[in-house]
């Protein structure tokens, strides 16, 4: 308890001290390069309160929703069956492993080119950036069996559907959530890069808006807001990965 | 009729250094409620053996009949206790106990009076809902034994079950086992590489020598149960007969 309260409060006061440090450097500085944290408030309550803000977190939400699921439909079951089927995963896996290894930016203009400027074009890109993450872990999980507790399954006369269940699903289960936490990270780097690219909309535009008139506190604003949205998503994770998978967990453990 | 019949038992496993003979002509009886430890140093094939009895792997040549019968496959009234516990971590001790039963489709009513009975039976009340990383090894073996007898099995196959505990606990759970066994009537195999844990819980010792594992003779353990542990280790038979183990490994060695 006692070791906790001290980590949060050096933690406290790192945080004081560089706001404040901020503060103080950035008013010195020209506001067309740089800005300092009231002006960032300052702009973030005018943003709100005029509604934009929101409405724009919406529309990259909407893209990010979307995308994750798609990434989610398509990454575990096809990870499922690569691993289940030899021939189909040494068909596959040079490309998918190729794909996987080029920056996904580079393909943003092709999918413009044939998906458009619309919410559909960036939910794709989303996609690409998070299914492969997601797919690969999915497909490492299910062949990265324990095979002692098969063992086990087939002594005890285990059926194929019993053996997903009690078996396989749950020793893949880290594998794919630790998959999603990686997607995450880069489905909100694909949300963002997309939305410079394609239409106005989301807090990507909002950026690429403000950098253009050069007013730099608000360009802070979308900024501070995708930090904050990737420390909770992440941080959602860690927690359902907590409570699903508590063996993982290994401390105070007595083996 | 014998409860276990096997002739001729032959097993080979391809290496890089060409094929190895684990198991060469093995032929032997249990009859029923016997007790029968296999007995032999490290790499003479009596985990094979075992697995072979429940087939987890494929012989290459000889019989094996279970009452009679000729089997081929994994058999719902054998049941296994595994020499790494082979608990799912992702079940807590009332489900891995129950994990035959459910395999089999039992009545949920049914399986919890099972599994309750059988937590008693070997000492963890309690501990229902913990998960195997939060026990001890001797624990987790308590339960790995508790769901091999929930599924009533007519045979009992013992790998080295007590192999990777400390001494004491091992002793107790030897004593655990053989007061278990007084109960509930199995025919049991139990492999061993402990000369004192044979003599304590065999009726007779199947005595193996490795490279090829051959048996090299069948033993009767003539001391009447109940047995008491420490009186068992210096009775002048158990004595003699550890003598003559001795010798006869050694023996062996030499050559």
């Amino acid at each position: 308890m006692k070791n906790s309260s001290y980590s949060w409060g050096i933690r406290f006061l790192s945080l004081v001290v560089v706001l404040t440090v901020w503060e103080i450097y950035g008013r010195s500085v020209n506001p067309i390069l740089f800005t300092y944290p009231t002006a960032i408030a300052r702009a973030f309550v005018e943003l709100v309160s005029g509604g934009e803000l929101q409405r724009f977190l919406l529309q990259s939400l909407e893209v990010f929703v979307y995308g994750f699921a798609l990434a989610v439909a398509v990454g575990i079951p096809l990870g499922i069956l690569l691993a289940r089927s030899k021939t189909l995963s040494l068909a596959l896996e040079p490309y998918l492993h190729a794909i996987y290894s080029t920056p996904t930016v580079a393909f943003i203009p092709l999918i413009v080119l044939w998906f458009g400027f619309q919410v559909f074009a960036k939910v794709v890109i989303v996609f690409l950036f998070m299914v492969f993450p997601i797919l690969l872990n999915t497909h490492q999980g299910v062949k990265n069996l324990n095979q002692d507790l098969l063992e086990v399954a087939r002594s005890f006369c285990s059926n194929e559907r019993r053996l997903w269940l009690d078996l396989i699903m749950p020793s893949a289960l880290p594998f794919i959530l630790a998959g999603i936490n990686l997607a995450i990270g880069r489905g909100l780097v694909g949300m963002v890069v997309a939305e410079f690219f394609t239409s106005v909309a989301g807090l990507g535009y909002m950026i690429v808006q403000y950098a253009n008139s050069f007013d730099t506190a608000k360009l802070f604003v979308p900024i501070v807001v995708l930090m904050v949205l990737g420390v909770i998503l992440i941080g959602l994770v860690k927690v359902i990965e907590r409570k699903a998978a508590p063996w993982q967990n290994r401390e105070g453990s007595e083996v | 009729m014998a409860k276990i019949t096997v002739r001729h038992l032959t097993k080979t496993y391809n290496s890089n250094t060409g094929k190895v003979t684990a198991l060469e002509d093995i032929s032997f009886e249990v009859q029923p409620y016997e007790s029968l430890c296999i007995l032999g140093p490290s790499g003479c094939g009596k985990t094979t053996l075992l697995r072979l009895l429940d087939c987890l792997i494929a012989r290459d040549h000889g019989e094996i009949l279970l009452d009679g019968e000729p089997v081929t496959l994994p058999r719902s009234d054998v049941a296994m206790v595994f020499q790494h516990f082979g608990l799912f971590p992702w079940k807590n001790l009332e489900q891995n106990i129950a994990y035959g039963l459910t395999l089999r489709g039992c009545p949920r009513e049914e399986i919890t009076q099972t599994v309750q009975r059988y937590i008693g039976l070997v000492g963890l009340k309690g501990f229902e809902r913990s998960y195997p990383y939060q026990l001890s090894g001797g624990m987790q073996q308590r339960a790995g034994l508790a769901r091999a007898l929930a599924v009533n099995p007519s045979l009992l196959l013992m790998d080295e079950p007590f192999g990777s505990l400390d001494a004491q606990t091992r002793e107790t759970l030897q004593e655990e086992l053989s007061r278990i066994l007084a109960h509930e009537r199995k025919t049991v195999l139990f492999v061993t590489h402990s000369i004192d844990e044979a003599i304590y819980l065999g009726d007779r010792i199947l005595l193996m020598t490795p490279r090829p594992g051959r048996i090299r003779e069948i033993l009767p353990v003539e001391i009447a149960r109940p047995r008491d542990i420490s009186r068992v280790r210096s009775d002048p038979r158990s004595v003699r007969l550890r003598a003559y183990i001795w010798d006869q490994l050694k023996e062996r060695a030499a050559n």
